[in-house]
Parts: C-alpha cells; sequence; structure tokens
C-alpha cells in the first residue's frame, strides 16, 4: 500500500468505499431518471426486485455473476502482477471455441463425466493460448500487454466470424452458428439439479459452471496467497526489480500469469457455450470481459470482493433488463447509463472519495501513522 | 367542475368498454441487438408498428435485447404477461422462439427473416435474391463502364445471397459486366461504417465502377455519399433510400419488413392469424425496387421496360434466381 500520512482502516477502503461509490452513483442515475420523468425509487425497485424478487430473477442474476466471476478473477491475477489484461473478451471468446471444438468432436462418443472436465481442459486451454502471445510480447519483447490484448480482442472477433461462417455453420443454415451439442454435452441447469433433489425453482440459465466459478474462486485464493507462484506473482507485481533481485524470474512470471488469466477468462465460455446456448454462435461473450475489469477493480482482486461485486453487476444486468421491460420510458440506452454510472464510479474512479475519507477518519485518530506503519 | 370529471371519466369508461376487443389484443415484439433505431431492419419493424398503433389505437410492450441470452427470457417473459401475438427479429431470435412457442402453445408467434417449424409461428422470410436480380439489372443498363460494385455490410450468408442475386441481374442485363465486390468487414460493427463504405465505394469507383450497391445498413449512408462526391450512382437497400442522394441515387432495393410486420399484428387482430412460412417475394410485394420522384430521371424508358419484363418473369418462373443460402454458393 501507498504510504499516506494517515492510512484508512482496513474495513473502510474494503466496505466503506465501495458502498460510497454505490450511493454516489444511484444518486447521479437518480437525478437522471427524475430527469425523464419516471420515479427513481420505483425504478430501483423495479431492478431489486427483478434481479432478486423471484427465483427466475436471481437465476439470472447469478448466471450472469458466473460470468463475471471468471472475467474478473482473470483479470485480478493480472494485476497482482502488476498486468493490465484487458484482453478477457477475446481469451473468453477463444475459450468458447476451444469448449465447442471439444464437444462437437466428441459429443457422440464420450459421456457427460468425461465431456465435462474435457470441456474445462480446452476451455482454459484455449483462452490461455490466446493470452500465450501477448504475455510473450510484453516478456520478451517489451511490448505494452494493454494494447496487445485490445488488439486480440479484435482478432479473435475476425478469427470467429471466419470460422462460424465457413466452417461450423450447420450447412443451409441461415445463422453463423454451430449444430447443437447432443444432450450429454451440455450441463445440467441450476433448476434441473435442484429439481433431482426435490426442490422447485423456475427456468433460468443458470447452470452448473456457477458452482465450477465458486470452486474455481477458491483456487484463485490458494493459489495467489498460499503457494511460492502465487508469492512470486506478487512480489514482481509491487516491484519487478525487487523480485528479479530475490532470485524470481519476471519473464516467466509474466508468462504464466498471463497464461492462468486467459485459462480463467476463457471458463467464461464454458458457461455461455456448454451451459446456456449448447452451440458455439457469434457474439457470445457480449463485453462480459471488459466488465470484468470493473468487477475486479471493485472486488479488489480479491476473490470474496469478486464474487460479491459480480452479483452486484449480475443484479445490474438481470434487473436493468427488468427496468427496461416495466418501464417504457427507460430504454435499453438508459440502463446502458446507469451501468456505465456505476462502472465509472466504482472503477474509474473508485478511489475519488479516498483522499475525503482519510482526512475525515484524521479528524476522530490522533496522530498514530507510526504505530499503523509497524502494523 | 366534478361533474366534469366524472362525466369525462364515464365517457372514457364508455368507449373503453366499446372497444374492448382492441383492449384484449395485446401484441408485443422483441427487438434484436441494435435495437429499435437501427437505421434498418429493426427500425422497418419499428415503423411498421408505430404505424400499426397509429391506426388501431392499439399499443404494443416492446423489449429491445442486449445480449443473446435475453432472447429468450423476453420472449418467454412476454408470453407470460399474456401478449399474444409475439413477434421476433431477425433469424438469431429463431431458436428462442422455437422453444418458448412449444411452452405455450396457444399463444401466437412470429418471426420475421427465419423459419420456424411450429403450428403457432408464423415465419416471414424474404426472397432477397429477387429484389436484389432487378437492381443488378439496372445497374448493369445504367453502367457506362461495364463495371458494377457491390458493397456489404457483415460478412455473413444473408449479404452473399444479396451479392448473389445482384451479381445474376448484372450478368442477365449484360454477361460481359464486371462486379467487384466488398464487405466491410467481419464483426457487427460493419453495419455501422459509413466512413469504410465510403473508402470502399472510392476504391470501387477507382477501379473503373460507376454504378455501386450498398447491403450494409447504417453503412451504406457513406456509400451514397462518396457517390454523390464523385459523381456515380449509388443504389439503396431495405427501405426507400433515394431520397437520401437525389440525383445519384439509381434506385433502392426495398425489404418491406415494415408491411410484414404491420400485416402480422393486423391479421392477428383481425382473427386471420395463420402458422406456416410467408416467403415473400416479388410476387408477395416483399421486396421490389423503388421508382419516385427522386431517381425518375435516372430510369429511361428502355430499363423501365427490362426490369418490368425480368419482374414478372421471375413472378411466373420463367427467370430462376439462385438463392445463396439454399446450399451456400453462388453458382447458377
Amino acid at each position: 500500500m501507498a504510504k499516506t500520512k494517515q492510512p484508512l482502516p482496513a474495513w473502510a477502503d474494503i466496505i466503506l468505499i465501495p458502498l460510497i461509490n454505490l450511493f454516489i452513483a444511484f444518486a447521479v442515475s437518480s437525478i437522471i431518471i427524475y430527469l425523464i420523468g419516471e420515479n427513481p425509487f420505483e425504478a430501483f425497485k423495479v431492478m431489486i426486485e427483478g434481479a432478486f424478487g423471484t427465483s427466475e430473477g436471481i437465476g439470472y442474476t447469478l448466471y450472469y455473476a458466473t460470468n463475471f466471476i471468471f472475467t474478473g478473477l482473470a483479470v485480478a491475477i493480472a494485476f497482482h502482477a502488476m498486468l493490465f489484461n484487458i484482453g478477457g473478451e477475446g481469451q473468453a471468446y477463444i475459450g468458447g471455441l476451444g469448449v465447442a471444438v471439444a464437444l462437437l468432436a466428441l459429443d457422440g462418443i464420450l459421456p457427460f463425466w468425461a465431456l465435462f472436465p474435457i470441456a474445462i481442459i480446452a476451455g482454459m486451454l484455449f483462452g490461455a493460448a490466446w493470452a500465450a502471445i501477448p504475455a510473450y510480447l510484453q516478456a520478451y519483447r517489451g511490448s505494452h500487454i494493454v494494447i496487445t490484448t485490445i488488439m486480440f480482442n479484435f482478432i479473435a472477433a475476425n478469427l470467429m466470424v471466419y470460422l462460424l461462417v465457413n466452417i461450423f455453420i450447420v450447412p443451409g443454415s441461415m445463422t453463423p452458428e454451430s449444430r447443437v451439442f447432443t444432450e450429454n454435452a451440455q450441463l445440467p441447469f441450476m433448476h434441473e439439479m435442484l429439481g433431482w433433489i426435490g426442490i422447485q425453482i423456475s427456468e433460468s440459465p443458470l447452470n452448473l459452471s456457477f458452482i465450477v466459478a465458486l470452486v474455481v474462486s477458491i483456487l484463485f485464493w490458494i493459489y495467489v496467497w498460499h503457494t511460492r507462484w502465487g508469492y512470486a506473482t506478487r512480489a514482481v507485481g509491487f516491484s519487478e526489480s525487487a523480485a528479479e533481485y530475490a532470485g524470481i524470474d519476471p519473464k516467466k512470471i509474466i508468462m504464466v500469469t498471463m497464461l492462468i488469466s486467459g485459462g480463467l477468462a476463457g471458463l467464461a465460455g464454458l458457461n455461455e457455450v456448454m451451459g446456456v446456448q449448447h452451440k458455439l454462435m457469434l457474439d457470445f461473450v457480449a463485453g462480459y470481459g471488459f466488465t470484468g475489469i470493473a468487477v475486479a477493480l471493485m472486488g479488489r482482486n480479491h476473490p470474496v470482493g469478486i464474487i460479491l461485486s459480480s452479483i452486484l453487476f449480475g443484479a445490474l444486468f438481470q434487473g436493468g433488463a427488468e427496468l427496461a421491460f416495466e418501464m417504457p420510458a427507460i430504454s435499453k440506452e438508459m440502463v446502458f447509463v446507469i451501468q456505465g454510472l456505476i462502472i465509472l464510479f466504482s472503477g474509474a474512479l473508485a478511489y475519488m472519495s479516498k483522499p475525503w475519507l482519510e482526512r475525515f477518519f484524521s479528524l476522530f485518530v490522533g496522530d498514530n501513522s507510526s504505530e499503523m506503519e509497524v502494523a | 367542475m366534478r361533474y366534469m370529471k366524472v362525466a369525462v371519466a364515464s365517457a372514457i369508461v364508455a368507449l373503453a368498454g366499446s372497444t374492448l376487443s382492441a383492449g384484449d389484443f395485446k401484441p408485443a415484439v422483441v427487438f434484436d441487438l441494435g435495437g429499435k433505431f437501427d437505421k434498418s431492419f429493426n427500425e422497418g419493424v419499428y415503423n411498421g408498428l408505430e404505424k400499426f398503433k397509429k391506426e388501431t389505437g392499439v399499443n404494443y410492450r416492446g423489449f429491445e435485447v442486449t445480449n443473446a441470452t435475453q432472447r429468450e427470457q423476453a420472449i418467454r417473459k412476454m408470453a407470460k404477461k399474456g401478449s399474444d401475438p409475439v413477434l421476433g427479429i431477425g433469424f438469431a431470435q429463431g431458436p428462442a422462439i422455437e422453444k418458448v412457442a412449444g411452452e405455450f402453445p396457444n399463444t401466437k408467434f412470429g418471426i420475421i427473416d427465419m423459419v420456424v417449424n411450429k403450428p403457432n409461428v408464423q415465419s416471414i422470410v424474404f426472397k432477397e435474391h429477387e429484389g436484389s436480380f432487378l437492381v443488378g439489372l439496372l445497374a448493369a443498363m445504367a453502367s457506362k463502364s461495364s463495371k458494377v460494385g457491390f458493397i456489404g455490410g457483415m460478412d455473413i450468408p444473408l449479404i452473399r445471397k444479396f451479392a448473389c442475386g445482384y451479381e445474376q441481374g448484372v450478368k442477365y442485363a449484360n454477361p460481359k459486366a464486371e462486379v467487384i465486390q466488398n464487405m466491410t468487414g467481419s464483426t457487427p460493427s460493419a453495419w455501422n461504417n459509413p466512413s469504410r463504405g465510403g473508402e470502399l465505394a472510392k476504391g470501387q469507383f477507382d477501379r473503373g465502377v460507376d454504378v455501386v450497391f450498398a447491403a450494409a445498413g447504417g453503412t451504406g449512408v457513406g456509400v451514397y455519399q462518396a457517390a454523390k462526391d464523385s459523381g456515380k450512382l449509388a443504389i439503396g437497400v431495405d427501405s426507400n433510400q433515394n431520397y437520401m442522394q437525389p440525383g445519384t441515387m439509381l434506385t433502392s432495393m426495398v425489404k418491406r419488413v415494415d408491411v410484414a410486420a404491420y400485416n402480422l399484428f393486423k391479421n392477428a387482430m383481425d382473427g386471420k392469424f395463420k402458422g406456416g412460412i410467408q416467403a415473400l417475394g416479388l410476387a408477395e410485394g416483399g421486396v421490389d425496387w423503388a421508382l419516385d420522384k427522386y431517381n425518375e430521371k435516372l430510369i429511361t424508358p428502355e430499363m423501365k421496360k427490362a426490369v418490368d419484363a425480368a419482374k414478372a418473369d421471375i413472378i411466373s418462373g420463367k427467370i430462376k434466381v439462385h438463392d445463396y443460402m439454399s446450399d451456400n454458393t453462388c453458382k447458377y
């Protein structure tokens, strides 16, 4: 942490600042909703009820959250090594390609329990491979990872169009989509799984990959804070030269971290391709890779924070759809504005209120900065 | 004053009572990615439905999806809320309509640009290749250099269908004519990139093209501008775009999605809804070429005669226009 004169207590940084940011975002959104002639309280009520009020709403919220957990973790692991991976979008897209290739090739041969791990591995491998080239260029050639990963998003989009239009398309079909996978190559939906044990919930796209996302979050925590590799990753993030002095090879860490990052993003393809759409199609990533950046920022690069902010963003997406549905005056563009404000205040302006808070806290706490430093 | 209010209120109640059938009719539409103001396909539907709303006074529910998963969600939600009929726009909504139509067998559904085989679904598709054939014929006749151009939007089979029909029309009028084709891009942004459209058009003009057909959504605006700037001719698409650059717009290949959407709602309201496929070609007035005051000076009597003859021959089946999407090739 940067040394300020009066550091904030940890709880203020982790809980208070995100809450303040959310509050500002909602306040600004309220003004806009009021200006177009709708009742802001009514609008937020619709959003919250839409996201959490029904089992269907919760299902959609958590389905979106599944994507955000994967892409958020992908951005976060790169952050720990001070790498800014903006390529989550393309890596998730290509990860989905990996899942689809594996399933299209094997769904007639293997049963579900064999296809499931194969699809996970294929998605991670393809996502990692897509991150590997920008990682190599950053580590060994000094090309900035931000630029190269953005470029790779475009390459991924074009590659997928080519593959879908020319190779995967079902002959004679209107739509550039692959054929639908057989039943044994589809992840069970949450409403199906809960149905097996006698719990009835409404149909939603929420599926087994949500559980995968939670397991991956635990593995992420173990890796980053409880393994030597994770330590090395964070060391490189704090200071590359110091890490090198300590005998860590930063180039290798950059490679490994970006491969993991790409693999995590690729798992978003698992949720979309194997979990929901059951086929390869255009643009199934729909911006989840980019939203992952805001999710990681808001979640402070910690799995618990990322899960919570993923649920928040999932609720925004689902509640936003509900809002556009229930209030005709609020168009989808308005919903984008509200989502954008929340991303702006909790992502780009995440620390806007920090100096004020620091001044505020120093009113109550004496000058104990020396103590804090020791602690 | 209070009595006035009561009187007005009871008048409204009486009115509402007399148009009960209209109140029970609750149509809905789910627009696809791009939204209802995409200056193209979705907007055509929107215009048709707004006309319906104005004429009948029946309001409709609308939703614009922002990602692929929302298609099924929105269509199901409409059906659940008792909307009937529910209209889906674009081929991408096909699977969602199919699934939800199965869950709600008593609700009527419609889909434009895609075929869904369910008894309660009306599938509306267009024979774009037939309309493209006619404008291709006009392009070849208007061209002095015997070189005509085609600029597509996103490189998908549907746009290749336009290109293939166009090419056949060109060769029909002038077997020696050359067709130079460009696609704007391979991502959805290709539908709305006028500056790239303009550059592609100028590139084609440099290679001798003097008539260009843009089947590229919003990208076409740049193509038409480039044609005007270079003194060449351009052909519009989807809606009648002749007015956009009067004098250099040779014609437009119109695809009447507005009429299709309007008719679907109107027929459902009048109890004349029919499931099954409606393929709207030249014969049905689903596609056509546009002639109005903006381009009448560009269309010579000779051209008009030729295009009318070709139109009649296509309708009678004498000319068979190959559909690219029937086998994903352009062999004819």
